[in-house]
């Protein structure tokens, strides 16, 4: 298992620095196009232009080049937005992490109880009035866009019944967890609740055919045969197998949205986190910030698809002997 | 003789479809006396793992009927509440499955399979199930047993994994093991250890067993009362001795005319017998087999009655002359320079056109 761990990681590594070398080329060595121009950002001056020139080092060969990429990016950690005068990229990215990883791990929980309760249900029902309304409340699920979901709750418990039902809930924005806890739990609330929605949906849905199809083995009828009751079969076989896929499914999803994929509910609901950082420097075309997002989203997914590789083998035994 | 164990009656299984309804066991009875032996054999599709499977309420299928009784130490199996039937599986009566590669829950290490095995129906601690399980994988011939035993499935090879469901099986001590076809899926060797491992469980147990089986090689050497079933019903049900030397039913006559002689190289599944088996869509209203037998006249429209006293059969021709009629077949046989392989019922076709 430490083995196979520290194999993963390796792995893991290797990627991530693979990843880093393509964007570097994406964006210093795709041809016909001026790198110096691009970072500067519109309309730069002259003054501009060699500055950049001289800090990314951009008349040198490409791995000096990448080298200095690297070392503005990790080791100075002064990478700085050309096109908004000076910031520096690397504190804005350190500052938006928290946000989207508050958004994400809170929604990750909700929408794996809740998924993992409805696609458990769902097959323990099967056959049953449940089964069918459990999966069409997963379709609906599914099927709302989460900024149109977003904008009616926005609407619902900002305005229109912000003086009556919904006066509890604080303005939009984030409150770090350290300065408030309750605050920083009331304001997520239904950010939270709005991006669980749709994954507990899906969730839900792909469980309950996993567990179908787990129900049908011959392990399961080999549980009946020994006298072990329904609930004990259906936890403690179907769900257990069922959710290596499940597992696999959340590294993906997880990894994407803190990644930056949650853009949508952040904007919606005026969370500063990674994928609205993103998204401003795209409409503003502010290069050293995508750069840096980039490889921050780079980083997340590949790490977290190193986790479930790990937590997979530790919950299915005949991975760990490849 | 003493108290049957198991003594089933007129046990009907059936399967409600959009086609129509599929009997799959149609009038099923026999018993089974404590520490004995029953083979059951059939074709496929005749109705074997169903009619076990029904009676100890593994079919889940919403549009399955079971109707009869199966009298388990005088308690009716079909209909009792699922909750008192679950007490009796893995407890008193062990089922173990045709292909061992896929009966264990992959996650899991084979002593946690035998372990729950023994916690769902005794109170014991978690370190004794443990060296239970042990020695129960010893029992079943594991070598190395305590360190096997955190082995998962796939580690373990099919006749290993096949001694592990039977460890698994014996956990409780039942009085009924019903093995589904336990050795099909083995190579030969493994075969024999498995069947070797049966027979012992019998003499140091006293389990009574029944082997469902397409092998009536593995039938001779273990059974003490064979059961021959066709489409759902028995058609012939008596002694080993007297079934294998004496067959009173056409059809066990395919089975048996189909078994190689001595010396001959031994196979190992039940040959094609020519005509196909009655579909559990249509069984016919008379006897289920006269489609296919080369002695079929017009009282086999009518169903016979399952009749005898220690060796029962269900066929409509006179008991006197069966002996001479089989004869006459093998004599067709040989003369048609096919000794004996096959050639006892011929196709539906030539009967009934
Ligand atoms: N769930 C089901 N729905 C409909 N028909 C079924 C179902 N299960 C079994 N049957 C039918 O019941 C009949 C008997 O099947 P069964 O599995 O008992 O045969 P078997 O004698 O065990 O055969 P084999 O030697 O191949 O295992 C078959 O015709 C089969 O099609
Ligand atoms: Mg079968």
């Amino acid at each position: 298992m430490v083995r196979f761990a520290l194999a993963r990681f390796g792995a893991a590594v290797f990627v991530l620095v693979s990843i880093s070398v393509l964007v570097f080329l994406i964006f210093f060595a795709t041809p016909g196009v001026d790198p110096a121009a691009r970072i500067a950002g519109r309309n730069a001056d002259q003054a501009t232009l060699a500055q950049v020139q001289a800090e990314f080092g951009l008349d040198q060969p490409l791995p000096v080049r990448y080298a200095l990429m690297m070392k503005h990016l990790f080791v100075d950690r002064d990478l700085t937005s050309f096109v908004n005068r000076g910031v520096l990229v690397i504190p804005q990215i350190v500052h938006a992490v928290p946000v989207t990883l508050s958004l994400v791990l809170g929604a990750a929980v909700l929408w794996m109880v809740v998924g993992v309760a409805m696609g458990t249900l769902a097959a323990a029902w099967r056959g049953r009035a449940a089964d069918p309304l459990i999966v069409l409340v997963g379709v609906v699920g599914v099927s709302i866009p989460v900024y149109w979901l977003g904008e009616v709750v926005n609407l619902v418990t900002q305005s229109r019944l912000h003086d009556s039902v919904f006066s509890w809930v604080p303005p939009l924005g984030y409150v770090p967890l350290t300065q408030n806890p309750a605050q920083w739990a009331l304001r997520l609330l239904f950010p939270w609740l709005t991006l669980a929605v749709l994954y507990a949906g899906i969730y839900a849905r792909v469980l309950r055919s996993e567990m179908m199809g787990a129900l049908d083995e011959d392990y399961v009828r080999t549980a009946r045969a020994k006298g072990v009751s329904e609930r004990r079969i259906l936890i403690k076989h179907a769900l257990r197998c069922s959710l290596i896929p499940i597992v696999s499914l959340f590294g993906l999803d997880f990894g994407a949205l803190v990644g930056g994929s949650a853009l949508l509910t952040e904007v919606v609901f005026g969370l500063p986190g990674v994928g609205r950082l993103t998204y401003t420097a795209l409409q503003n075309l502010d290069l050293p910030v995508i750069l840096g997002t980039v490889l921050y989203a780079a980083f997340f997914v590949v790490l977290s698809n190193a986790l479930v590789d790990l937590v997979y083998a530790a919950l299915d035994p005949r991975v760990r002997h490849v | 003789m003493s108290e049957p164990l198991l003594e089933v009656e007129d046990l009907r299984v059936s399967f409600r479809s959009r086609r129509g309804t599929a009997v799959a066991v149609d009038g099923l009875s026999f018993s089974l006396a404590p520490g004995e032996v029953l083979g059951v054999v059939g074709e496929s599709g005749s109705g074997k793992s169903v009619s076990m499977m029904s009676m100890l309420g593994l079919i889940r299928d919403p549009n399955c009927t079971v109707e009869g009784s199966a009298r388990f130490r005088g308690s009716d199996l079909v209909g009792m509440a699922d909750k008192d039937l679950r007490v009796l599986r893995g407890r008193d009566i062990a089922m173990i499955f045709q292909d061992p590669m896929t009966s264990l829950t992959p996650v899991y290490t084979v002593g946690w399979h035998i372990a729950e095995q023994i916690r769902v129906h005794q109170s014991m601690s978690k370190a004794r199930a443990r060296a239970r399980a042990v020695e129960l994988l010893a029992e079943v011939g594991i070598p190395d047993p305590a360190r096997r035993i955190d082995d998962y499935p796939h580690q373990f090879s099919g006749g290993m994994r096949q001694r592990a469901v039977i460890a698994m099986g014996l956990a409780n001590n039942p009085s009924l093991l019903i093995a589904d076809e336990p050795t099909t899926a083995l190579d030969v060797t493994t075969q024999a250890q498995v069947l070797d491992l049966l027979r012992r469980l019998r003499r140091d147990h006293g389990s009574s067993i029944i082997l469902i089986t397409h092998d009536m090689g593995v039938v001779s050497q273990l059974a003490d009362r064979v059961l021959v079933m066709y489409a759902g019903r028995a058609a012939e049900e008596g002694p080993r001795q007297e079934v294998f030397h004496h067959p009173r039913h056409p059809y066990t006559w395919g089975l048996l005319g189909s078994v190689p002689r001595a010396r001959a190289p031994r196979v190992r599944r039940l040959p094609a017998i020519p005509g196909s088996p009655a579909s559990a869509l249509a069984v016919p209203s008379g006897c289920a087999f006269a489609p296919r037998c080369r002695f079929a006249h017009d009282q086999c429209a009518e169903r016979p009655p399952l009749a005898g006293a220690d060796h029962l059969d269900a066929c409509w021709l006179p008991r006197d002359r069966r002996h001479e009629l089989r004869h006459s077949l093998d004599e067709v046989a040989t003369a048609a320079g096919d000794p004996g392989q096959q050639s006892i019922i011929v196709p539906a076709t030539e009967e009934f056109e």
